[in-house]
């Protein structure tokens, strides 16, 4: 048998005594978890304010003066990279991954306790980095998320020196702590779960955010290697990626480097990043859908399958971020190809989750609306991601609006709505009181209506080829007064969702105190992180004894059973097999 | 084959846990092994990578090679004797002699030590006579593929001082068993890796 100390032995699990090990530097995954939640959260916020910036300068260009050109890009790419890396990924992986992982499978911790803890204090040192470049010289780093070459490091673009340079660096410093972190928690997945979990057992939120790690350990190292070659080019004057170029009249140093590659290395981690953001959260609204509608998931095996489909060709699709960077053209039918055999599983498991709805029995609470919204969002969002996939399509689309609309609808709006439908779905668990539901849906419905009234508008500008990262267009013959128009309505939409979002931090801070006491298992879910002695779980989950599985992780409404979900740690056989009568009046467990 | 019954069992069907006393792991592996596994086939994707973006400009046509310091074939000598030590540490460890563990694992990541001092040398070596980092892309080049190498051998330094302070601590054999067989793994990975580079290097 192997080696697990923290599994399952209650003597080796690190013991708390003092305030500070218990909360601040605390080896508890459930700490580490709201850690690094709270962090994501904070960053994120920082980010949505750019992001108003950004909006109150397109909408009434002549009315704002908040920003100028200079910080209007330095805004747009710190919301992008703070939103991708540091609040999806952090969010989803160290903050529901710590959260979710051990109390799923069941163990006491993760397996490398102290490791977790590492992960959580170099996270947080990479985004003190980041948030720095705010207040050195120059600024932030405004040379677009995707920090191509050459422009990122010549003069002229805003923190071209100590703004990219710390960027870079933080880059880096979160790399090593998400390794730190996705050690721990593909081992913990593999090795460490409760008697009777086997691997096809696992509630999907545990595949999802098993995958992600796994697609983000082979793809963090790309961005690792453009990230220290750009900072050889920046302080050392290498040539990695820098050609001979001039900057403001004047011949730089650099010679022979080549900015299409740091676009391959970019965008062979850049595309395997938007799969780390969802299929964590394909695993999450999984579990949600099923839990609120009552019914096991529709293909279990098949949601399995298609996220570790989706895993491995998300390696094989970086190039069509590139098909206006000049490729050879049997390159571009290469990539268009797989872009759209990428869209099979994931077709699939949209299915799958309307077939889970049909004939539920659906409760409208808000983690299920904001799941429900999901499916919406996402139908959107990968519709379009279908003609942005193909050569012809892309190419007089590329750098529009659509393509803003097209990414914030699939892998902005989406994954934040399941974040939402998680918060609201585990919170209970996390603080032990329900969150009020009247506030709930009212944020749920501003935040869904209200992204609807900013992104479908930007298709139809994309469609007029309004280009993105524009700090104003100035009069442009194809461009019609009434885009200003729309431009403005989007603001006004846009503000009034980030003004929305009190509603959510209000209610997470008034029912902390105010919220109802939820009880172990509020929702009548089947998964284990439900089946706790205490909620919110005490330091080591389980108690003295720990939980043994016996069924899958999706008992809903089994006929013939008393009550509408079997818990996995319930022993019995209670399905009813073929040669029963469906119609068999209902059991207690202590007849089955 | 119980992958396949694995992949194709049905979850929703009833089958009560098979009784053991841990938990259900995938491997019959310490969690340590495993983890370190993952970790090198994470530095193994960084590696090719770089290979990869090396073989890609060498192709751009204004390739101009670089003589490589003799001094690299001392070095790969150093680094082969540092493994040997650890290899034998790790097989007298299986066994109950305790000091000569130590002292061989000890003398493994002094040679290893000495490979990175070799390595700084090189480069000075190397800045001294007009090779520098920013001289050429091969030079760029060379610094990138050994520098990398270089910290992945400073790390593992790092883990084997806390083992030999381990040896210092406690003296029971089986409590540092793990991280005697775990360094010398790396440290073999680690020397397979150095000889990729150097063709790499060589064969410009």
């Amino acid at each position: 048998m192997a080696y697990v100390p923290l599994a399952d032995q209650d003597h080796e699990l690190h013991d708390p005594h003092t305030f500070i090990t218990k909360y601040v530097w605390s080896q508890d995954h459930k700490v580490i978890a709201i850690q690094y939640g709270g962090t994501a959260i904070f960053v994120g916020l920082v980010a949505l304010f750019l992001s108003a910036m950004m909006r109150l300068q397109l909408g009434f260009p002549d009315t704002f003066t908040l920003i100028d050109p200079s910080s209007y890009y330095q805004a747009v790419t710190m919301h992008g990279m703070i939103m991708v890396v540091y609040l999806l990924t952090a969010l989803f992986l160290g903050g529901f991954g710590n959260y979710l992982i051990p109390l799923m499978c069941g163990t006491r911790d993760m397996v490398f306790p102290f490791l977790n803890m590492l992960s959580f204090w170099v996270y947080l040192l990479s985004v003190i980095i980041l948030l720095s470049s705010f207040f050195v010289t120059g600024g932030p780093t405004g040379a677009g998320w995707t920090l191509y070459p050459p422009q990122t490091i010549t003069p002229g673009t805003p923190g071209h020196d100590t703004g990219i340079l710390l960027m870079l660096i933080s880059l880096g410093v979160f790399i090593i702590a998400f390794t730190m972190g996705g050690l721990n928690y593909v081992t913990t997945v593999l090795q460490a779960r409760a008697r009777g979990l086997t691997m096809m057992r696992l509630p999907l939120s545990v595949w999802g955010i098993l995958v992600a790690t796994i697609l983000g350990l082979f793809a963090f190292p790309a961005l690792l290697v453009s990230a220290i070659m750009m900072t050889f080019d920046l302080t050392l004057g290498t040539s990695f990626f820098m050609p001979a170029i001039m900057a403001a009249g004047e011949q730089l140093d650099y010679n022979g480097g080549s900015p299409i590659l740091f676009q391959h290395l970019f965008w062979f981690f850049g595309h395997p990043e938007v799969y780390i953001v969802a299929l964590p959260a394909f695993g999450l609204v999984s579990d949600v859908l099923s839990t609120h509608a009552r019914k096991n998931i529709f293909g279990y095996r098949m949601m399995v399958w298609a996220i570790i489909a989706i895993g491995g060709l998300s390696f094989i699709v970086w190039a069509h971020h590139m098909y206006v960077s000049g490729m050879n053209p049997y390159f571009g039918f290469f990539f268009a190809t797989t872009t759209l055999i990428i869209a099979v599983p994931t077709a699939m498991k949209v299915y799958n989750w309307v077939l889970t709805l049909w004939e539920g029995d659906i409760r409208l609470n808000t983690p299920m609306l904001f799941a429900i919204g999901f499916v919406f969002t996402f139908i959107h969002g990968g519709l379009t991601g279908l003609f942005l996939g193909n050569v012809v399509i892309d190419l007089p689309l590329s750098d529009t609006y659509f393509v803003v609309a097209h990414f914030h609808m699939v892998m902005g709006v989406s994954p934040v709505l399941v974040l939402f439908a998680s918060l609201y779905h585990w919170y209970p668990k996390i603080t032990g009181r329900m969150m009020n539901e009247t506030l709930g849906k009212l944020h749920f419905w501003c935040t869904f209506l209200g992204t609807y009234a900013i992104y479908l508008p930007m298709h139809y500008l994309g469609f007029l080829g309004v280009p993105r990262r524009y700090y104003a267009m100035g009069s442009t013959d194809f461009i019609p007064e009434s885009a200003q128009a729309l431009n403005a309505n989007i603001t006004i939409a846009a503000i009034f969702v980030a003004v929305a979002q009190v509603l959510f931090f209000i209610n997470v801070f008034w029912s902390l105190r105010n919220g109802k006491p939820s009880g172990n298992n509020p929702w009548g879910a089947t998964t284990l992180e439900w089946q706790t002695p205490e909620t919110p779980p005490k330091h080591g989950n389980w108690g003295p004894e720990m939980p043994v599985v016996h069924r899958w992780a999706y008992d809903y409404s089994v006929p013939g059973y008393h009550q509408d979900f079997i818990p996995q740690n319930v022993p019995g056989d209670f399905g009813v097999s073929e040669d029963h009568d469906h119609d068999t009046e209902m059991k207690s467990p202590q007849d089955a | 084959m119980s992958f396949y019954k694995n992949v194709t069992s049905k979850p929703w069907e009833y089958s009560s846990p098979t009784l053991g006393s841990g938990p259900e792991s995938a491997f019959e592996l310490p969690s340590e092994r495993i983890a370190l596994t993952i970790f090198l086939v994470v530095v193994s994707v960084i590696f090719s990578l770089l290979a990869v973006t090396y073989y890609l400009r060498m192709d751009l046509g204004d390739w101009v090679p670089m003589s490589d310091p003799n001094l690299l074939w001392v070095n790969t000598g150093v680094l082969i004797v540092s493994s040997v030590f650890l290899q034998f540490s790790r097989n007298t460890a299986q066994g109950e002699n305790f000091t000569k563990a130590r002292n061989l694992f000890l003398a493994g990541g002094l040679f290893a030590a000495l490979f990175v001092i070799g390595q700084f040398v090189v480069w000075e070596q190397l800045s001294a006579s007009g090779s520098g980092i920013s001289a050429s892309a091969a030079s760029s080049f060379f610094f990138l593929l050994t520098g990398m190498h270089v910290a992945h051998i400073i790390g593992g330094l790092y883990v084997w001082s806390r083992t030999t302070f381990r040896f210092f601590n406690k003296t029971e054999l089986p409590a540092v068993k793990l991280s005697i067989e775990l360094c010398t793994t790396y440290w073999h990975f680690l020397l397979v890796l150095w000889v990729f580079i150097f063709a790499a290097l060589t064969n410009t």
